[in-house]
């Protein structure tokens, strides 16, 4: 029963998604506040509705409803709790009701927290997003439906693909979709401020924290697949360029770029018209993930199904939406006032840098993720003989890397900058001691390490100087050791919330540029066949085989290798890497064993073998890596601490004030 | 309203300059970095490169893959029915790797005609077939319809 009543909460949400879409953008061109107010009306109602379904498929999924065809192909009574509930979000129909359960739950938070906003831009902003809302519930309904019954249910399931059945991924979906669909509420306001024909900074100042939510869920969402990636591949990578992952980054780099120019609209009411084709793309870029992984036409672990159908349905959907906003944009942009003017060496000039060099490397990324799609498209219209091409890693490090490190480079300096007009040798004076370190650093690691080139060198200045740039930025700002300490505690409790949430999150920028630096050209490895007994060194530190034996998981049979790290002869810990053998699903997974000593991995896996031959192990010393997840954490807290200033509160009072802020003040001004 | 145009000029020359400097990098890196598809149809043909990073897919060949005891290099043939390339391998082997399996190797050709691999994929899906693979096969005759279900069920037959 509970399956039927989730179909038709779906359903029901589904009308409610038609009439959001129409109704209130009639009542904001006629001025008729009934039909305006009625959107608040259908999107909580819709996210009730959602919720009920969502509730319903998980319960299926808890209780082995095998009557649900959904279940019956992707779970198992024999699996652990956990991962029969995110078994409900591991496949096709199940991860787009999660979706859809975003959508209308950010629909909703606009709804009831939005009060404060001019009643037109409210319903017209509740209209798109219902227009978003019935396009994927209707797909859900026609191709994809999560509650279809079979007629003779099995006598147990399919199971969950193994790889999936890990914490790391359980939790990926949710945080990567808060992200994603969040971005739907920045393109809503776009688009809703096309048609209102009015952009400013009251607006900005409304984006911003919807943007900002959806970053930080985004940030988490990508750190936790990488991290995922990394000790469940066994490869002893964390990133590796593949279209899924880049699927995800995009989006990322378009919030990213859109937070920054967000802050020029709010404070300068400059950029304007920029700001909004960002925040067209950005969603953009999440609709073209969601078209890239459901569709199938790249294939991944991500990919649950292939089905012709579908892939037309969301290529539809994702014309209409880029498409039609496009459209828009070029109709309604040029009507847009042009804002403030400002020096090319000004804050504006810097954030601006930021946005052109984010927005530069996005479009590489597009270009080498969507490049063998276009050699098929090429090679099925008979322009090319049969090729198969794909990009590799190395073309995204070529590309992506020096990218970036202009931005790496400014994003200290930037916020030392005053606004509209400043002065760089100022600002870069207070920099000095930043400076003489990271260069003191460079030429450290340029003697000492053993690793060819200047990349190293190059990249460890880089996080010094992030580091400790970002902190004397702060320590300016609060005039520590300039003023009497009193004076400076008193600016301490005063700095804007926005303004240490920046810092904070730069701060992570800078562990997570140590931490790739550590995985790309400061690892060891070593592959060999190990007996039991044992001991391999690895950049100093010995690994012992002790034993391997075989355990018996809830619903799998694993071979465990204990290894035991020593350091200058003293134990240090000892890590498990596992073959497991999932009989029900007929497949195998490899899990690392990692002990973490904050400076670096010790990373093992264990590979085929036998008591007599040995087995093939794969040993890693991976220095700085674990800064990878701790950067993107406290770049996400960062995120969270600026989302908690008071200014930028969902629903804060839509005051004007376009103060000039002094010269050392934080992207959100200090006001 | 002279500086405003300034500003956009500015604006606009910054843009076009990092837009092209970005389009010189994609296409260099695109020279070295596109990893061209092979089958060993393909190799034994001598249409590739011997040194330059591509890649081959195709099954592991029944009885082909020699273990060295004592050692992690892995030795087998990968065959698409009409040829077969001999691939080196040191290192872990993907999980679901075994005899009559679609796999692709990522690696360079040596002169001598043998393929060392610097990565093998084989996904962790049983009934998982490489989309290189399957098209490999079909143009040699030898998809077998058991094959084509297996991945059309899980996506990857085109």
């Amino acid at each position: 029963m509970t399956a039927e009543i989730g179909h038709f909460a779906l359903i029901a949400a589904f009308v409610l998604a038609g009439v959001q879409m129409v109704a209130p953008m009639i009542g904001a061109h006629r001025g008729d506040i009934g039909l305006m107010e009625l959107a608040r009306g259908t999107a909580l109602g819709q996210f009730a509705l959602v919720v009920l379904s969502f509730a319903a498929l998980v319960n299926a999924f808890v209780v082995s409803d095998f009557s649900v065809l959904n279940v019956a192909q992707n779970s198992h009574s024999a699996k652990p709790l956990l991962y029969k509930i995110s078994g409900a979000w591991g496949n096709h129909e199940g991860s787009l009701l999660l979706w859809v359960l975003i959508l209308t739950l950010f629909g909703a938070m606009v709804a009831a927290f939005g009060r404060n906003l001019p009643p037109t831009l409210r319903a017209r902003t509740l209209s798109v997003q219902g227009m978003i809302a019935f396009g994927f519930m209707a797909f859900m309904l026609f191709t994809s439906n999560p509650f279809e019954r079979l007629e003779f249910p099995p006598a147990d399931g399919a199971g969950l693909n193994p790889l999936l059945q890990d914490p790391g991924l359980a939790f990926h979906p949710p945080f990567l979709y808060f992200g994603y669909v969040g971005l739907s509420i920045a393109f809503s306001f776009a688009v809703a401020a096309l048609i209102e024909g009015k952009v400013d900074a009251a607006w900005a100042r409304w984006v911003r924290p919807w943007t900002l939510a959806a970053w930080c869920g985004l940030t988490v969402g990508i750190a936790l697949g990488s991290w995922w990636a990394y000790y469940e591949l066994g490869w002893g990578g964390f990133w590796f360029w593949d279209p899924v992952e880049n699927a995800s980054f995009m989006p990322w780099l378009a919030a990213t770029a859109l937070l920054h120019s967000a802050i020029v609209v709010e404070k300068r009411d400059a950029l304007k018209s920029w700001t909004i084709l960002l925040a067209i793309v950005a969603f953009s870029m999440s609709l073209l993930g969601t078209f890239l992984v459901r569709s199938g036409v790249l294939t991944s672990v991500h990919a649950f199904a292939t089905d012709p159908e579908r892939g037309v349905f969301i290529l539809a959907l994702l014309g209409v939406a880029i498409g039609g906003s496009l459209t828009l944009y070029a109709i309604r942009a040029p009507a847009l006032r042009a804002g403030g003017v400002f020096q090319p060496v000004s804050r504006e000039g810097g954030l601006l840098l930021n946005n052109l060099f984010l927005s530069t490397s996005l479009a590489t990324v597009l270009l080498g993720t969507l490049y063998p799609l276009f050699v098929d498209v090429a090679v099925n219209l008979g322009w090319l003989g049969p090729t198969k091409v794909s990009v590799g890693a190395p073309y995204f490090n070529a590309t992506f890397g020096p990218l970036m490190a202009p931005i790496l480079a400014a994003i200290v300096v930037g916020p030392l900058l005053s606004w509209k007009r400043s002065d760089l040798w100022e600002a870069l004076r207070r920099l000095w001691l930043a400076a003489v370190v990271a260069f003191g650093a460079m030429a450290l690691v340029l003697i000492y390490s053993s690793v060819e080139g200047v990349l190293p060198a190059i990249g460890i200045g880089a996080a010094v100087w992030i580091i400790l740039g970002t902190l004397i930025e702060f320590a300016e700002r609060i005039r520590l050791g300039r003023a009497p300490i009193g004076e400076t505690l008193r600016r301490l409790r005063r700095v804007p919330r926005a303004s240490v949430g920046m810092t904070t999150a730069h701060i992570g920028v800078g562990l997570v540029v140590a931490g790739v630096l550590g995985a790309t050209v400061f690892k060891s490895e070593s592959i060999q066949t190990m007996r039991a007994g044992d001991t391999v060194d690895v950049a100093g530190y010995g690994f012992t085989l002790d034993r391997v034996e075989r355990v018996q998981g809830p619903n799998y049979v694993a071979e465990r290798g204990v290894f035991r790290l020593t350091s200058d002869g003293e134990e240090i810990g000892t890590v498990n890497a596992e073959r497991r053998n999932y009989p029900v699903e007929g497949s195998q997974t490899t899990e690392a064993g990692i002990h973490t000593i904050w400076t670096a991995d010790l990373y093992a896996v264990l590979g085929e073998g036998s008591p007599a031959n040995g087995w093939t192990t794969r040993l890693y010393h991976n220095p700085l890596v674990p800064w990878i997840w701790l950067g993107s954490i406290v770049m996400a807290f960062g995120g969270v601490i600026s989302l908690s200033d008071r200014r930028l509160r969902v629903g804060a009072p839509a005051g004007r004030r376009r103060a000039a802020a002094p010269p050392v003040a934080a992207p959100a001004g200090a006001d | 309203m002279r500086s405003r145009k300034r500003q956009r000029l500015w604006l606009v020359s910054i843009g076009v300059l990092l837009l092209a400097g970005a389009a010189t990098l994609a296409l260099t890196a695109f020279e070295d970095n596109l990893v061209f598809f092979h089958s060993p149809s393909d190799i034994a043909a001598g249409k590739t490169e011997a040194g330059r990073l591509v890649r081959v897919g195709g099954l592991v060949e029944d009885g082909s893959v020699e273990r060295t005891p004592g050692s992690p290099v892995i030795a087998f043939r990968l065959t698409d029915g009409a040829a077969s390339t001999s691939v080196v391998y040191e290192g872990i082997l993907p999980d679901l790797f075994r005899e009559g399996q679609g796999v692709v190797a990522n690696g360079r050709l040596q002169s001598d005609g043998t393929f060392v691999a610097v990565e093998i994929l084989a996904k962790h899906d049983e009934n998982y077939m490489p989309p290189e693979v399957a098209d490999a096969l079909k143009q040699t005759g030898k998809w077998r319809h058991a094959e084509g279900e297996a991945a059309v069920e899980t996506g990857t037959g085109s």
